[in-house]
């Protein structure tokens, strides 16, 4: 197994003067680079520099051939065919590429989009962006556990529905939604299927045939790969046809101009061969890492809820509201962990979650939520350190909350008139 | 996103958390803000037979930014007339906390917190319309 790279950063903590990086625990923000990934990168930025797309010298085909591994190791991660791997900037463009690509396309027959409340924001962005150009879009929304409603789903697609949208795991609570099932839908009434798996390639078991999947997105870095990469299959029968975003040298079969960033797509390459060995191991390490994590806190803490369905969710992910505890108050109080948090103050918008609010977590809740993510480098020390210092934080926040003092004394905090500000 | 050390010196080291009885007569209650928006602040002052603020308690539902702001007022608003605790501006808590725009809503609201304590004292001793 390897280990994390040497740290080159350090910080130091309040009240030591010891430098210590915290703890990192937001697997589904990045991931760091696996160091057998590098290596594999490596040769590519000196020694074999070569532009993939020239066609009459070594260099370039030593390139070429580089890049065709990589294509090939992505195919086999979620059984589809090299031919149908479009190598892209990251899951943001090939989302971009997919929705917009497919509804550009196709526009003359067809012009509705269905999708989720809880997608990704450069999903729900781009379909925005759509109805600007007169499509229509439908956002559905979620059950409490996050899943969509098959039957919700079923009956919003007609006759006028080219693409259907929606993620593999959610970002924030790691839900995962009924691919097979979706895909079957899809299928049975000619709609095309596109999922974002930006989540959850790599980490669960995919496969585009079974679930019948037209388009998925893939990034690099959520997998221990680099940043800057990432890839749309596109699928060939039946075939799936995009109006590309970018233009140029038509590179990529015409769906994406560009010179291919030769060591980025060896690294996404070797980072998805990796997943591929590892999946069965590493989910197995992380649900014992998380559940070890969720026992330590919820058995020392009352009050402590569970954001999105527990059973269909990735293994490395938690969110857990800690009631009457500001978010961004909390992740004060555990500067030495690296989390993200739901909370309004964290974002410029001052608005909570909308992925929390779609589940219907109200707004006082939603304030009090953190994104706990677990991954491979994670070690079962520093959960137990994490738990450690959630706990301490809680407590200690909770004694200077009106909020926990007034349901103490039993008074409803939702009877109250509130002035809102 | 950095916090300013005075915003980390009063989260880290709050002055004055707890709270006073609210059914005491020369006690003043006030809680502004709501959940849904991330903040709640809870201030109380104790009054002096004299007019005097003898002591302040806070507790505060939100981020380190809120927690700071109300942890300071409870530490000016001590020893000064109710008329001078009415005087202090969200201006002065956001500029001695070095407070960003983002946070200025925090300063605001501890203000908000002074002047609905002060009102309540004020509302129990029949001088409510004193107070506007």
């Amino acid at each position: 197994m390897a280990t994390v790279p040497q740290a080159t950063v350090v910080k130091k903590t309040s009240g030591s003067n010891l430098p210590k990086r915290p703890v990192y625990l937001d697997y589904q923000a990045t991931t760091p680079t696996d160091p057998r990934v590098v290596e594999a990168m490596m040769p590519y930025f000196v020694e074999k520099f070569g532009n993939p797309h020239s066609r009459n010298h070594e260099h370039g085909w030593e390139a070429e051939e580089a890049v065709e591994k990589a294509r090939k190791q992505v195919a086999e991660l979620i059984g589809a065919d090299e031919r149908e791997i479009v190598f892209t900037s990251g899951a943001t463009e090939s989302n971009n590429l997919a929705i917009a690509g497919v509804a550009r396309f196709y526009k003359d027959r067809k012009d509705h989009i269905v999708t989720l409340q809880t997608e990704h924001k450069c999903v729900l962005d781009t379909c925005r962006h759509l109805e600007m150009e007169g499509f229509k879009v439908t956002y559905l929304p979620v059950k409490k556990d996050g899943l969509v409603d098959l039957d919700v789903l079923r009956n919003v697609i007609t006759d006028k529905t080219v693409l259907v949208s929606v993620m593999a795991a959610n970002n924030e609570i790691g839900v995962i939604q009924p691919l097979k099932e979706i895909g079957e839908l899809c299928r049975a009434r000619g709609v095309f299927f596109h999922t974002d798996c930006a989540q959850a390639f790599g980490k669960i078991p995919l496969d585009v045939e079974a679930m019948k999947i037209d388009l998925m997105s893939i990034s690099g870095h959520k997998i221990y790969g680099p940043k800057g990469i990432g890839a749309l299959f596109v699928r060939r029968k039946p075939r799936v046809r995009l109006v590309p975003l970018i233009h140029g040298g038509g590179q990529e079969r015409g769906f994406r101009s560009g010179t291919l960033p030769t060591p980025l797509c060896v690294g996404l390459g070797a980072a998805a061969e990796i997943a591929r060995r590892e999946m069965a191991d590493e989910t197995a390490k992380l649900l014992k890492l998380r559940d070890r994590f969720y026992k330590s806190v919820t058995s020392r803490l009352p009050e402590v809820y569970l954001n999105g369905d527990m059973e269909h969710r990735l293994p490395g992910n938690l969110n857990l509201s800690f009631a009457y505890v500001e978010g961004e108050g909390l992740m004060m109080g555990i500067k030495d962990l690296s989390v993200s948090s739901g909370s309004a103050c964290t974002s410029a918008s001052l608005e909570p979650s909308y992925v929390l609010r779609a589940l219907g977590v109200t707004e006082d809740l939603a304030h009090t939520s953190l994104r706990i993510g677990f991954g491979r480098f994670t070690t079962e020390s520093e959960v137990d350190y994490a738990a450690d210092r959630i706990v301490e934080a809680v407590t200690k926040l909770r004694q200077m909350s009106p909020l926990w003092e007034m349901a103490q004394e039993g008074i409803d905090i939702t009877k109250i008139q509130w002035a809102a500000h | 996103m950095a916090y300013s050390e005075k915003v980390i010196d009063h989260y880290e080291h709050p002055r004055n958390v707890g709270s006073l009885d609210k059914n005491d007569p020369g006690v003043g209650t006030g809680l502004v803000g709501a959940p849904a928006c991330g903040d709640v602040m809870k201030l109380q002052i104790k009054v002096s037979p004299d007019g005097i603020i003898e002591d302040a308690k806070f507790k505060t539902f939100g981020c380190g930014s809120a927690i700071a702001s109300s942890s300071l007022v409870t530490e000016w608003v001590k020893g000064k007339t109710l008329d001078e605790a009415a005087t202090i501006k969200n201006t002065e808590i956001a500029q001695h906390l070095a407070l960003p725009p983002v946070k200025i809503h925090c300063s605001v609201l501890a203000e908000d917190a002074i002047k609905a304590a002060i009102g309540d004292y004020r509302a129990k001793h029949g001088q409510a319309k004193a107070a506007e």
